[in-house]
């Protein structure tokens, strides 16, 4: 404890900003780290959406959004989460129940439930539920985890898993598995576990080939031959390639990457922004990028490990990690390394919730963090 | 705190858990690693690699069009293939200002100012950096006027690409189809990256029916060009692996067509409105279709300007009609075959029982007279010699007592009315009417009411029942076979063109049809056979040393297009009936049926039923006679 001790103590006596950050329960770094990547993310934003304002204004508009979530979800305290987790659990498992029977019915790959005044992904919920309920799940047990215990975690995880993949969304279903995974890994599950959970994703993972839709085997054959098909599913990793290596150590130049500029390059302003990012910026530009994203997560990590109680530790954790994962397979993804799933790059990709829900997470994060000293240890 | 929170050791736990978060911290400084590490090989080490790729000289991927599948006729003579054509390519992305460019061109005679619109729809239409044929079938002249002012079409250049040529030219069109620009109606059908690269896609007949065997599987290549839009190689180490994938040819098709009989056919008709189809009436084979008049395929697969297919489609003898499937006449005195038939297998008549024709019938309690063809009358006559005399009165009789259901359920079984299954697109049902059928297809009360005379005058196929000439072939093969039926086919097998291997398509059979007893069809061969010694059609079985079943028929014209009102000429000549004929032999074991129909043809027997004879004479006796040929259209009059 005796680091947390000390993190606490410089928080609060060093500045009156610091103590308006801890009054507001935020971490400065951690506010910081995040903060550039955003401002960043709204740099190549500008250019890789061919220089439209209107874009950079909506992601702004995004980012406040996330802010104000985070700030809020950050007054919360943690045995208020904790309790909430199993309810937005069941909450969420309906709502994906409700979307796939829409779906079926419909006859057509379903993600959203239209609320009228916006569209919703109750997928998108899961990410955070999944992560909390284990963690709330854990909390009282001992560690490491027994086996009934792991095996009703596995049933939370794969439950949402499940019904989300066959929306069909075979990424945000990884993702869902991924960060209750991190929280079982982080809960101290042996080697025996692992190995018996890989082998049990493996078994999932050839069965759910058969259940794969032919765009998404396309898309993870792909991978292995992206020459295969230049014209179609190949265009993009092909593409995108040469823009990251066209781009050299220091880049082409902010809106002079031939690349992004002239199109050549799908989805640049937003699964793809990475290559933008790479063929602008450079080496050099991606990797300060990356180590921003290194930043946050080593000092989430850091905090987690200032934390008192299991909940606080495992959720921290899983969401430290996990956005790290989405860094990953994003980067990867667009670099030639991962197929093509759809995992937007956290913080800078246009479009969509992701950039709410990632605000959001750090929101729990912090506010685990800062109510820290109200949990007995 | 719940009670079980005391059986956790929290110091142990907290352990654990920096414990886990240190072996993450590695796992995740490792996948950094790997991440910064495919960045560096990326734009360190494959920099210039990419920088080639992506600045100075763009990679542009080009689509290697798979050749087309040829075709070929029962014998293995080509009938549609490929040869290298020069075709104008323009690549949107590379075009600075594209309607200067467009203007310039058609200034420079290289593209019609109609197809302007086209041309703009087309170009629009297409990927990314894909190269889109503006023009096709380039002459020598049109490459050298390119080449000199080559420097004024930035992103327009010459490519050489495979043609599709259709050697025997006007020869059996409606049965080839053509292939013809890719419509924006085609590009909403197909998969659009299947047909990157193509230009052309089956339009009608074969050529359509046929499409995806065809077609074959695109390939592809990456390929160079410079900033301005030129395809340019570099050597050395800078030179950059291109990749690029094969075409697979599309698969050869073998017709079931006889090319010379097809020719003979096509000659015997050739200045004429007319349609010829024959038929093996063992497998449903198609020997020959012919329709006429007819036009050059090739014409559509270099690309017809917008005025030359105004010209093609106002012909007023509308030679892209294809009359063999699409066009619909009453087949008249054709069907009394059939209706002896009928009245035998329904039992309301037998062969040996006799009429007394006088000239014309009379329905009971009515005094309207319905004329016989021949205004004396034939006399007392049997089924065969109803048949062969072509009796109106018999069969007015006939039909009458067997009433227009019974009738029109028979005529059915025989193809009639109903599509007959051939494998090619775009053939008409025709019509077979009945007091239902007219109940639906009228909506004032008073046009619902079937009339008795309307099944009389159904029983020598005038009034409101229609037939193509396939589908008069087809039952005229049926009739032949003894009952054995099936579906008229134009492919016979499928050949892979790289390892030669033959798929046979097998013949389609249909129901077959049953009579009540087998010696009823040797009834109505009778009354055919007896057409052709001492009946209507004597003279055109003269000399054949093979039996001949056949009937003769005339359609009556009602009604003649506004458009030919001023041509007095043209109106006289259009307003006379059509003559049909339709025959099979050998008739013991028949080899081929055929149907001829000649508009305003006006006899069957003068006509119609010759041209029958050439065909069967090229077909059963390989005799190709083109003096005969020559002669033919000189044949036309002469009355029954």
């Amino acid at each position: 404890m005796s680091y947390g001790r000390l993190a606490g103590a410089t928080g609060r006596t060093f500045s009156a900003g610091a103590s308006l950050l801890s009054t507001l329960r935020l971490d400065g770094p951690l506010l910081v780290g995040l903060a550039l990547i955003a401002l960043y993310g709204q740099f190549v934003l500008y250019s890789a959406s061919g220089q439209d304002w209107g874009a950079v204004v909506r992601g702004t508009t995004r980012i406040a959004i996330g802010a104000v979530t985070m700030l809020v979800l950050a007054q919360l305290r943690p045995g208020f989460l904790r309790r909430l987790a199993p309810w937005l659990f069941a909450a969420g498992v309906v709502l994906l129940l409700i979307v796939d029977l829409i779906g079926y019915i419909g006859k057509g790959a379903q993600r959203w439930l239209d609320l009228g005044l916006f569209r919703f992904q109750p997928s998108e919920i899961m990410k955070l539920a999944v992560p909390m309920t284990c963690a709330w799940w854990l909390h009282e047990r001992p560690l490491p985890p027994d086996l009934r215990t792991l095996a009703v975690a596995a049933v939370i995880i794969l439950v949402p898993a499940g019904l989300t993949i066959v929306q069909p969304d075979l990424g945000t279903g990884m993702l869902i598995i991924a960060a209750g995974g991190l929280v079982l890994l982080l809960a101290g599950l042996s080697a025996r576990g692992i190995a018996l959970l890989a082998l049990a994703a493996a078994g999932a993972a050839a069965i759910g080939w058969n259940f794969l839709h032919e765009y998404q085997r396309k898309r993870v054959l792909m991978l292995l031959d992206p020459q295969s098909d230049p014209l179609g599913a190949g265009y993009h990793i092909i593409q995108s390639t040469i823009a990251i290596g066209s781009g050299g150590v220091f880049g082409k130049g902010w809106l002079k990457g031939s690349q992004g500029q002239l199109e050549f390059l799908p989805e640049r302003s937003t699964d793809f922004v990475f290559a933008v990012v790479a063929e602008e910026l450079g080496l050099v530009g991606a990797i300060v990028l990356l180590l921003l994203y290194l930043f946050v997560v080593a000092r989430s990590l850091y905090l987690s490990m200032q934390m008192g109680d299991t909940f606080s530790r495992l959720l921290s954790g899983s969401i430290a990690l996990t956005f790290f994962v989405y860094v990953f397979i994003n980067a990867g993804m667009v670099s030639g390394l991962l197929p093509v799933v759809g995992v937007p790059l956290p913080l800078v990709s246009y479009g969509g919730t992701s950039m709410v829900t990632v605000l959001a997470s750090f929101g729990i994060l912090m506010s685990l963090y800062s109510h820290r000293k109200l949990v007995s240890t | 705190m719940p009670a079980r929170t005391t059986i956790k050791d929290h110091w142990g736990e907290q352990r654990l858990f920096e414990q886990r978060v240190l072996l993450a911290a590695a796992v995740l400084a490792v996948l950094f690693a790997v991440l910064v590490g495919r960045l560096v090989w990326l734009q360190i080490l494959e920099h210039d690699y990419y920088t080639e790729l992506s600045q100075g000289n763009r990679i542009r991927i080009e689509p290697l069009p798979a050749p087309r599948g040829t075709i070929y006729d029962r014998h293995g003579n080509i009938l549609a293939e490929n040869r290298p054509a020069y075709q104008l390519e323009l690549v949107r992305e590379q075009v600075p200002d594209l309607e200067g460019t467009l203007a310039k061109l058609v200034e420079a005679g290289l593209l019609a100012a109609e197809d302007l619109d086209d041309t703009r729809r087309l170009v629009n239409s297409r990927r990314p950096f894909e190269p889109v044929p503006i023009r096709l079938r380039l002459t020598d002249e049109d490459i050298a006027r390119f080449a000199v002012r080559r420097f004024e079409f930035q992103g327009v250049d010459i490519a050489t690409r495979l043609a599709r040529y259709y050697p025997e030219g006007e020869i059996a069109v409606h049965a080839l189809g053509h292939v013809g620009a890719i419509s924006e109606g085609d590009l909403e059908r197909i998969d659009r990256a299947a047909y990157a690269g193509t230009s052309m896609i089956g339009k009608l007949g074969v050529e359509a029916a046929y499409e995806d065997a065809l077609h074959g599987r695109n390939g592809s290549r990456e390929v160079l060009v410079n900033a301005r839009g030129r395809s340019v190689e570099r050597v050395g180490p800078l030179a950059p692996r291109l990749g690029s994938v094969a075409p697979l040819a599309g698969r050869e098709l073998l017709l079931s067509i006889d090319l010379p009989v097809q020719r003979v056919a096509e000659k015997a008709v050739w200045d004429q409105r007319a349609a010829v189809v024959a038929i093996d009436p063992s497998n449903g084979d198609i020997i020959a279709l012919v329709s006429r008049p007819g036009f050059d395929p090739n014409g559509f697969a270099r690309g017809l300007t917008r005025s030359e297919f105004v010209a093609l489609n106002t012909d007023i003898d509308r030679p892209l009609f294809n009359r063999a499937l699409r066009g619909v006449y009453p087949p008249g005195s054709t069907i009394k075959p059939l209706v002896a038939l009928a009245g035998l297998t329904y039992g309301v008549a037998t062969p040996r029982d006799a009429v007394a024709c006088r000239g014309y019938f009379m329905l009971p309690g009515s005094s309207h007279r319905f004329r016989d063809w021949k205004p004396r009358g034939h006399g007392s006559l049997a089924m065969v010699q109803a048949i062969a005399q072509s009796c109106d009165v018999y069969f007015y009789g006939l039909a009458a007592r067997l009433g227009p259901d019974r009738l029109a359920e028979f005529l059915g079984h025989f193809g009639l009315g109903r599509p007959t299954g051939i494998d090619i697109g775009g053939e008409k049902s025709g019509l077979l009417p009945s007091p239902a059928w007219k109940r639906q297809a009228f909506a004032r009360k008073q046009d619902q009411v079937w009339f008795p005379g309307e099944t009389v005058i159904f029983g020598i196929g005038q009034g409101f029942m229609l037939a193509t000439p396939l589908q008069l072939a087809h039952m005229a093969a049926i009739i032949g076979a003894r009952g054995s039926t099936f579906a008229p086919r134009l492919v016979t097998a499928i050949r892979d063109p790289v390892t030669r291997k033959v798929e046979p398509v097998p013949p389609k059979p249909l129901q077959t049809v049953s009579v009540a007893s087998p010696e009823h069809w040797q009834v109505a061969i009778d009354g055919m056979l007896a057409v052709m010694q001492g009946g209507t059609a004597t003279r055109s079985a003269q000399g054949a040393p093979y039996r001949i079943a056949g009937k003769t028929g005339t359609a009556q014209v009602f009604t003649v297009g506004q458009s030919e009102k001023y041509d007095e000429k043209a109106i006289d000549e259009r307003l006379r009936d059509h003559a049909w004929f339709v025959a099979f032999a050998p008739a013991e074991d028949p080899k081929i049926a055929v149907a001829v129909l000649v508009e305003n043809g006006r006899s069957g027997s003068g006509t119609a039923a010759p041209i029958a004879r050439r065909v069967m004479d090229a077909y059963l006796l390989r005799k190709f006679d083109d003096a005969a040929s020559a002669a033919a259209p000189g044949a036309l009059g002469g009355g029954e």
